[in-house]
């Protein structure tokens, strides 16, 4: 029997328990679709690191003969070795005029360990004797349409030569294809071009020689053991010092967005399922106060304390399992979407998205459960109550009547009184429709939080910090002369040299690897800022860190900071940290010139210059550089916020909309339930209002207005809840290669406001129809 | 006479609940006059309630015709119902009908604050001698008292009609004869027009007129020569 009424019970509350549950399946759904991806991406990455050999380690060196192969694998816990060349250059491409930078890669010979290998989508790899054949990286070449058997030229150090695409392709260390200067992929502009090892170390004059090395480590060998045996090898060699995987910077930012995605998979769902538990709550609360008698009925018969808390449980679990149901189907659906967004970023060959099954039994296990703890208090009220108690109609509680007859009498008409009234009578209910509602509001915010707040980081990075027009790098570190020369080209209005000294900063026990940051004093193409945004110059005796890399190695200004330099050339050197710069990309140390000269007894080359240019010059300046042999490398700046802007355009699009309408589900479930509820309770006044001459929009005006204004109340609660969850995700995000400002604009908050309230009058509204059709006559029949 | 407030002939109500048709009403003619208390007394199921409604425009006959002065009844739309309810007509029920989470005086000020030419809360409360009383909630009072409120309710917005369905239905006798005479009051110092249904042929005594239904019909009607006050009856 209690079947049967499960069944009717079902049935009668099927759209509020519907409500429920798409609120649920949206948690659910976010918890699918972030741990899918997580899953499907990590999967897909260790197995293409696998099968394609990605190396353990790696180091860069100035010209290292290539017998030296020899004596580095036989480094105690080396399994195997590959060296290459590698040359930063540019790629011209018919009918494309903007500069684009090459990372060129030597290409494994026959013999090698043919480690980090080339996967091909498209073609093959250069046969032997084919000179000028290239493989491309797959992201370049689907920007630009190339095919096997498209041209392309490039240019390396100062040599321009043509190649034919012989092949597409990827390989595990660049599945995040972008130039080691970049903060962000470009496609169009940057290209990794695989080449022969012999045309590549005819253009670079590395015959017979290698300057990068790969090596893959024997199980349980210590990696920080070859890391300092291979430093010492590389030493004579120029060697820049060895990295271990976690350095190299692909895997860095692919290992990045996983943590990313980590935090998503951990936040949001949480969220999202205790609003449904919430919602649950209101609704099967309301259900056994209305059945009150019916259960004392049962309980009169001897139908026992657990068969009555089983049965409203029974509910609460049909409705976790639609959750589950839509929401698994829900959240593969929009990962899917995200490993395609993924794709784009992360060229990993293949991404084998799926759900495994355990991930399924934490979906079904975790929405079975909130809806459980949801059911849980109306289950026990309903079981606990005395067969005789039941059976009487539930006495409004005389605490309540006591405590709002001695309240003052507000100047408000009696209808707003009576919205009031309601409100105070079921102060839990109308707590937890509040914080549902703000947490609607919440989420809409965050879904255009992420546009707010990278918006703030371009203007903070290439409008504040980064104020040049053309960055160029030198095919090797140059002294002063090319700066001259720079200079004195028309429409050139201002050049500034980069000097970079790759280095350990270390602070006690605590170091990272980073570059030093040399700067002359007065510079004003790259500028360091204080966490104001004032300039913040350089220290004639010390040095300054970007305040993560501070925070990172715990060091406060006054700390001696060491600075050992990667080159092994030059000793370690202690330096006082005197302040710390904001800045949102990268985490690195800033030398003043003199005081670099003065404390490392050298002067670093330039390694590349920021250009001011006259903007209708710029074209001319471009080409006058293209011929400049020791020009490797060209960006635009305005090139590069487009791009980032376009780049990101698409990914926050989707997230904004996901967001959004995640949002609007939970206003739109919270509002309806409350609704449901509201009128359910409320129809016999709201008929007795209607007797007494109340027109249908005047009672309508009762329930809208009690819904409008728990979502006025709740419109300052969601901001603050929004940007609650905006710190818990910065400080989630928060890494040394980039760091998201938590800032929200506020037309961000206005329309998280609009679209909560709208939502809210919107489902108001819809209700409408229920009480044009409240029954009159029905209501003077029967005692409530 | 005068012409009256309430003119019905022939009214029919049908109602039908799947394939079963129900006549509640089957040919009703009457009038009703200005200040008049009439009584509608019959047996359970003899059709009183739907002729009250549907004098109280709270619903509309099958066939028939309706006049409340020149307002048309029948065939009237629900805007126009609502309005002349909210103008002219009174109601007081057996179960009250107030609005629990207002206190007396709310639950009266409610239907005041609606009205063109209203009393005063307070004076409407003193009416039913309940003035004492008016900070009190619904839960708060006693069912007659509770009745007396939803007769102040009533009468506050000065209705032209009181239409009343057993408003002492669920009272007991002492409780019954304090509400009855705050009707009998209501009636005689503003001259409304006052119609009560009721099973105690004991208060048809208080009625100028008594009318008599069965079957959907009027079946009888007395005119009381001299009338009992309140206090008088026992039952
Ligand atoms: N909504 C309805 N649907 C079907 N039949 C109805 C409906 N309302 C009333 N009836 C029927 O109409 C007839 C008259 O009902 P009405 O309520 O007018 O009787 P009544 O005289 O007021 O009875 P009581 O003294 O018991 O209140 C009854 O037979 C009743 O069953
Ligand atoms: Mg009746």
């Amino acid at each position: 029997m209690l079947g049967r009424k499960l069944g009717r019970d079902l049935w009668r509350l099927r759209l509020s328990l519907f409500a429920v549950a798409m609120v649920g399946a949206v948690g659910v759904a976010n918890l699918v679709m972030a741990r899918a991806t997580l899953e499907s991406l990590r999967e897909s990455r260790e197995e293409f690191y696998g099968r394609y050999r990605f190396a353990d380690v790696f180091a860069e060196v100035e010209r290292a003969p290539e017998a030296l192969a020899r004596r580095i694998a036989h480094i105690d816990g080396v399994a195997a070795v590959d060296t290459r060349v590698l040359a930063a250059g540019r790629a011209e491409l018919a009918g494309f005029g903007e500069p684009i930078r090459v990372m060129a890669v030597s290409l494994g010979e026959p013999d090698s360990a043919n480690l980090n290998a080339v996967y091909l989508r498209e073609g093959r790899l250069p046969a032997p004797g084919e000179r000028r054949a290239a493989v491309l990286s797959d992201g370049f070449a689907q920007a630009h349409h190339l095919r096997v058997g498209s041209e392309v030229t490039l240019v390396l150090h100062g040599r321009r030569q043509r190649f034919t695409v012989m092949g597409i392709g990827t390989s595990p260390e660049h599945v995040a294809q972008m130039d080691p200067s970049a903060v962000f992929p470009d496609a169009r502009r940057f290209a990794v071009a695989w080449l022969p090892r012999e045309t590549l170390a005819a253009a670079t004059d590395l015959d017979g020689a290698f300057n990068s090395v790969a090596i893959t480590l024997q199980p349980g060998a210590s990696e920080a053991a070859v890391l300092a045996a291979l430093d010492r090898v590389l030493r004579r060699y120029g060697g820049r010092g060895a990295i271990g995987r976690e350095y190299q910077r692909s895997h860095r930012y692919l290992s990045e967005e996983l943590r990313q995605l980590d935090t998503m998979a951990r936040t949001f769902p949480v969220v999202f399922l205790a609003v449904s538990a919430f919602i649950l709550q209101v609704v099967l609360g309301r259900l056994v106060a209305s059945q009150r008698e019916q259960i004392g009925t049962l309980k009169a018969f001897g139908y026992g304390t657990w068969r009555i808390a089983a049965h409203y449980t029974g509910l609460a679990l049909a409705t976790g399992g639609m959750a589950a149901l839509f929401g698994v189907a829900g959240g593969m659906l929009l990962g899917a979407r995200m490993a395609d967004l993924y794709r784009e970023f992360y060229r990993l060959p293949w991404i084998d998205f799926h759900l495994s099954s355990s991930l399924l039994g934490i979906a079904v296990l975790v929405s079975l459960a909130g809806a459980v703890a949801g059911a849980a208090l109306p289950a026990i009220s309903a079981a606990r109550l005395a067969p005789a108690e039941a059976m009487r109609a539930e006495a409004p509680s005389s605490r309540w009547v006591r405590r709002a007859g001695r309240r003052k009498r507000l100047p408000l008409g009696q209808s707003h009184r009576f919205i009031l009234r309601n409100l105070q009578r079921r102060p839990i209910r109308s707590a937890l429709t509040w914080l549902g509602l703000a947490s609607g509001t919440a989420i809409i915010m965050m879904g255009r939080f992420q546009n707010d707040a990278i918006e703030l980081m371009i203007d903070q990075q290439f409008r504040r910090t980064e104020r040049h027009d053309i960055a160029v790098d030198a095919v090797q570190a140059r002294g002063r002369a090319a700066q001259r020369e720079l200079e004195r080209l028309t429409g050139v209005l201002q050049v500034e040299p980069v000097r970079v000294l790759p280095a350990k900063v270390s602070f006690r026990a605590a170091d990272y690897r980073t570059a030093v940051r040399v700067l002359d004093d007065g510079a004003q193409l790259r500028r360091t800022l204080d966490s104001d945004g004032r300039p913040i110059a350089a220290p004639l005796r010390g040095v300054l860190l970007t305040d993560y890399l501070a925070r990172m190695i715990g060091a406060q200004p006054g700390d001696e900071i060491l600075i050992d330099p990667l080159d092994a050339r030059t000793p370690p050197v202690g330096l006082p940290l005197v302040g710390t710069t904001s800045e949102p990309f990268g985490a690195q140390a800033y030398v003043n010139a003199e005081t670099f000269d003065a404390v490392f007894e050298r002067s670093l080359q330039d390694a590349g210059w920021l250009l001011a240019v006259d903007r209708r010059r710029q074209p001319a300046v471009l080409r006058a550089l293209d011929r400049r042999p020791y020009v490797a490398g060209i960006d635009q700046r305005g090139l590069a916020i487009r791009n980032f802007k376009d780049g990101m355009a698409n990914t926050i699009l989707t997230f904004t909309l996901i967001a959004t309408s995640f949002g609007i589900v939970i206003t739109l479930g919270v509002v309806y339930s409350a609704a449901r509820v509201s009128l359910s309770e409320q129809s016999r006044d709201l008929a007795s209002l209607r007797i007494l001459g109340f027109t249908r929009s005047e009672v309508s005006y009762l329930l809208v207005g009690e819904l409008v204004l728990l979502a006025l109340a709740a419109v300052p609660l969601g901001f603050a809840a929004g940007h609650g969850l905006a710190a818990l995700l910065t400080a989630g995000f928060d890494s040394d290669l980039f760091r998201i400002p938590h800032y929200i604009i506020l037309r961000t908050h206005a329309f998280a406001g609009a679209v909560s309230l709208a939502c809210a009058l919107a489902c108001g509204l819809g209700l409408r129809r229920r009480v044009d059709r409240l029954d009159l006559v029905a209501v003077l029949k029967a005692r409530e | 006479m005068t012409t009256p407030t309430f003119h019905a002939s022939d009214l029919t109500k049908t109602y039908r609940a799947g394939e079963v048709e129900v006549q509640a009403l089957r040919g009703v003619t009457l009038d009703l006059y200005a200040g008049e208390f009439v009584v509608l007394l019959g047996a359970s199921g003899s059709g009183k309630s739907t002729l009250l409604n549907i004098l109280g425009g709270l619903d509309v006959p099958t066939s028939g015709e309706v006049w409340y002065r020149d307002h048309r009844l029948h065939g009237a739309g629900e805007r126009e119902l609502t309005q002349y309810r909210r103008e002219h007509v009174g109601f007081v029920f057996q179960f009250y009908n107030l609005i629990p989470s207002l206190t007396a005086h709310e639950n009266v000020a409610l239907v005041t604050e609606i009205a063109d030419d209203p009393m005063p809360v307070a004076a409407a409360l003193a009416s039913v001698g309940l003035e004492e009383r008016c900070d009190h909630f619904p839960a708060q009072l006693s069912g007659g008292e509770q009745q007396r409120v939803a007769i102040a309710r009533a009468i506050a917005k000065r209705p032209d009609v009181l239409l009343c369905d057993e408003p002492t239905g669920a009272l007991d006798a002492a409780t019954g004869v304090r509400v009855l005479a705050a009707l009998e009051k209501v009636n005689r110092d503003y001259g409304t027009t006052t119609l009560v249904i009721t099973h105690n042929a004991d208060i048809a005594r208080l009625a100028h007129r008594v009318l008599r239904m069965a079957d959907g019909r009027i079946v009888g009607e007395t005119r009381n020569e001299v009338r009992a006050t309140a206090a008088e009856l026992s039952w």
